[in-house]
């Protein structure tokens, strides 16, 4: 695992370096121009948080009924980064609204429902925080639901704004845009590769310092 | 042996219960006044804003569920009586159950009294789309129940479960809000749009399979250490 | 299913940093009283968590005969009683009440309604509590509700008997009645593990000692006569 560390951060590096160029290169969207490009980092961002919850959810599973502390550990990381990517992709998007149709928030469906997912997954930090000794179980159940109830977010949140339908933002991708769009894309997966490799490795060698408490425990007596 | 489990656990709930109907006089009582606040905050020169009935109905049914729920539990805790249960020869999921359809109960008293007093503050004709709201009633609060009841179980040996209830449980009952305000919505428009209404049903119906499957399936593991 | 021992085997818990239980290795077979002494935080709890089923080991192995709480399942619970400190009671409910739940919860008499009202009324004459059986458990005295509890525990007749310092503050006279009932059970064959700081109640009572400290098992012994300077060689301490 931690060999890959270097290369993986040089390459995501590598990436996020070249990224300003790539969008930079891309050609404008018709209507809103230059602000339309914050949509390189906002819609990838969204992808790195669904694979964090899908991360999260799974890990979560196998703690609770494996009680593998690994899987504890990666949902953890994954958990923290669903935080992370959504909060980058809620302030990208009212940056982004506020520019391009004068108002920071209309409950657009998509970030909605980012909004509430991402307060399901503070809670699971919250409940780690402050639940007490097993709070590891209990945030395990909330990131089973959290990933469950996903699908009825988006179905709901999504009908839900229907009704009163406002000009959402589904840009139509012109030829040149695809590109910078994957690349970036890519760029973002890296990094949530890299930032939760790095965390459950953290996390592995708390568990790890722990074990020695306990064995020094062990030996004085 | 689940059902029978399950139902003497209700029982037993139901015997200390009628000592002293505390939690359920209690728990209405408290809705009322979430009404009630919510009447004085919205009406504006005795007119409500349009859809303010739904929107209060359900908003009052997520606040004082929230609180019987750890009221409920908070009887189990004391004596560690929960210690005693989770020994009995029977599926554990089954103790899941009993104090589900302990909370369905409450709940359900709870509606019997927050729709007649909703349909009268707010002129809304709740009383005459019974049809369809009760289904849309008994499946919103089954999901909400469904998540609350194991929510509430598991966090009973945590420190701060007062407030983590809450914290916990809204953003996952999200979308039985969303469903149960835009059915009755819909159904309360003139005409009523019962298509919507029906809709919404369906979403609260796959809900509450989904979430009951789950909090059954999980149920085992959170309460063992 | 039923069983005669239990053996654990390299039981270990621990909660993150702080170790409870640790390669714990113990015995328990029918017709012992087990004394399980220790200071605060020995990890007494712990293990009787573990020997009822209600908390995972992080490692090592524990076994009813010859098989694990996993393959026991649920029909492993109805051989199981537990007591401890809170009295597993609820306080709104007459003493009646309390056993008639707790009995049909476990499936006692469950097809004959006489031979079930009989078991309840036997319980309670047991208990001392016959002429309060109509009264709410808030009503009660600690005393009471101990002896209460302690019936509330054997309805179902376990065999494996778990009692987690169920008896602080127990007045002389029910301590006579309690030791009483436990030897009575241990004669039967049940299995008696008894965690509790009260050395003179363990002293006379129990058949083998257990000392433990810090999730360790230190010493494992026939009881003997000056329980109390044994306890204090061994643990140390007050």
């Amino acid at each position: 695992m931690k060999k890959f560390f270097v290369p993986l951060a040089a390459l995501t590096a590598a990436m996020f370096a070249y990224a300003p160029i790539a969008i930079a290169n891309a050609p404008y969207e018709s209507t809103m121009l230059l602000i339309q490009k914050i949509f390189y980092f906002h819609v990838p961002s969204w992808m790195a948080m669904y694979a964090g919850i899908a991360v999260c959810g799974a890990a979560s599973v196998v703690y609770l009924f494996k009680s593998r502390p690994a899987a504890d550990r990666l949902a953890v990381a994954a958990a923290e980064l669903i935080v992370l990517f959504g909060a980058i992709g809620l302030v990208t998007g009212p940056l982004w609204g506020r520019k391009a149709w004068g108002v920071w928030w209309q409950w657009d469906a998509r970030l909605t429902m980012a909004l509430l997912l991402e307060l399901v997954f503070i809670a699971y930090l919250l409940v780690r925080a402050y639940g007490g000794p097993g709070s590891d179980k209990l945030a395990a159940a909330v990131g089973i639901f959290g990933t469950a109830v996903s699908p009825f977010v988006y179905v709901s949140v999504n009908i839900w704004r229907t009704v009163h339908p406002l000009n959402t933002v589904v840009p139509t991708l012109r030829a040149g845009m695809f590109g910078p769009f994957w690349f970036c894309s890519a760029a973002f997966l890296l990094l949530f590769t890299l930032l939760i490799m790095m965390r459950t490795q953290l996390a592995s060698e708390q568990a790890m310092l722990d074990e020695l408490y306990l064995a020094e425990d062990d030996g004085m007596v | 042996m689940f059902l029978r489990t399950a139902l003497l656990v209700l029982r037993k709930d139901f015997a200390i219960e009628i000592k002293s109907y505390e939690i359920l006089s209690t728990t209405l009582f408290f809705a009322v006044g979430c009404v009630l606040v919510f009447a004085f905050a919205l009406v504006k020169e005795g007119q409500a804003p349009p859809d303010s009935a739904a929107a209060i109905l359900w908003i009052a049914l997520l606040f004082s569920g929230t609180l019987a729920l750890g009221r409920t539990f908070e009887r189990e805790r004391y004596g560690e009586t929960i210690r005693a249960l989770l020994l009995a020869p029977a599926p554990r999921p089954a103790l899941y159950v009993g104090k589900l359809l302990g909370i369905l109960c409450l709940l359900g008293l709870t509606e019997v009294l927050l729709v007649p007093l909703i349909a009268l503050l707010f002129s809304a004709p709740l009383l005459e789309r019974l049809a369809l709201l009760l289904p849309l009633l008994v499946c919103g609060t089954i999901g909400f129940a469904a998540v609350g009841t194991l929510f509430a179980a598991m966090l009973m040996r945590a420190r701060t479960r007062d407030v983590m209830l809450p914290i916990l449980l809204y953003p996952i009952t999200i979308p039985v809000i969303i469903a149960g305000v835009r059915g009755t919505s819909a159904l309360l428009a003139t005409p009523p749009d019962q298509p919507t209404t029906i809709m919404w049903l369906t979403i609260l119906l796959c809900f509450d399979v989904v979430f009951v499957t789950l909090s059954l399936w999980t149920f085992e593991p959170l309460m063992t250490e | 299913m039923d069983f005669d021992s239990v053996r654990l085997t390299d039981v270990s818990r621990h909660f993150g940093r702080r170790r409870a239980l640790s390669k714990l290795s113990l015995t328990l077979n029918a017709g012992d009283i087990v004394g399980l002494l220790g200071p605060n935080g020995a990890g007494k709890s712990t293990l009787i968590g573990v020997l009822a089923t209600l908390v995972t080991a992080s490692g090592g192995d524990v076994r009813y005969g010859r098989r694990t709480a996993r393959e026991g399942g649920s029909e492993l619970r109805q051989r199981i009683g537990l007591l401890a400190h809170e009295l597993h009671l609820y306080a709104e409910l007459t003493a009646r009440q309390n056993l008639a739940f707790f009995a049909s919860l476990y499936g006692v008499e469950a097809d004959n309604p006489h031979r079930f009202e009989e078991a309840i009324d036997a319980a309670l004459e047991r208990a001392g509590l016959t002429d309060r059986a109509g009264d709410q458990v808030l009503s009660f005295s600690r005393g009471m509700r101990q002896r209460l509890g302690l019936e509330r525990a054997l309805l179902h007749h376990p065999r494996l008997v778990l009692l987690d310092e169920p008896f602080t503050g127990l007045d002389d006279r029910s301590v006579g009645t309690v030791s009483t009932r436990l030897r009575q059970l241990a004669a039967g064959g049940a299995i008696v593990l008894l965690a509790t700081h009260d050395l003179d109640l363990a002293d006379g009572l129990v058949t083998r000692v257990a000392l433990m400290r810090d999730g360790r098992l230190l010493s494992d012994e026939p009881a003997a006569t000056g329980l109390r300077a044994r306890y204090r060689s061994v643990v140390g301490g007050s």
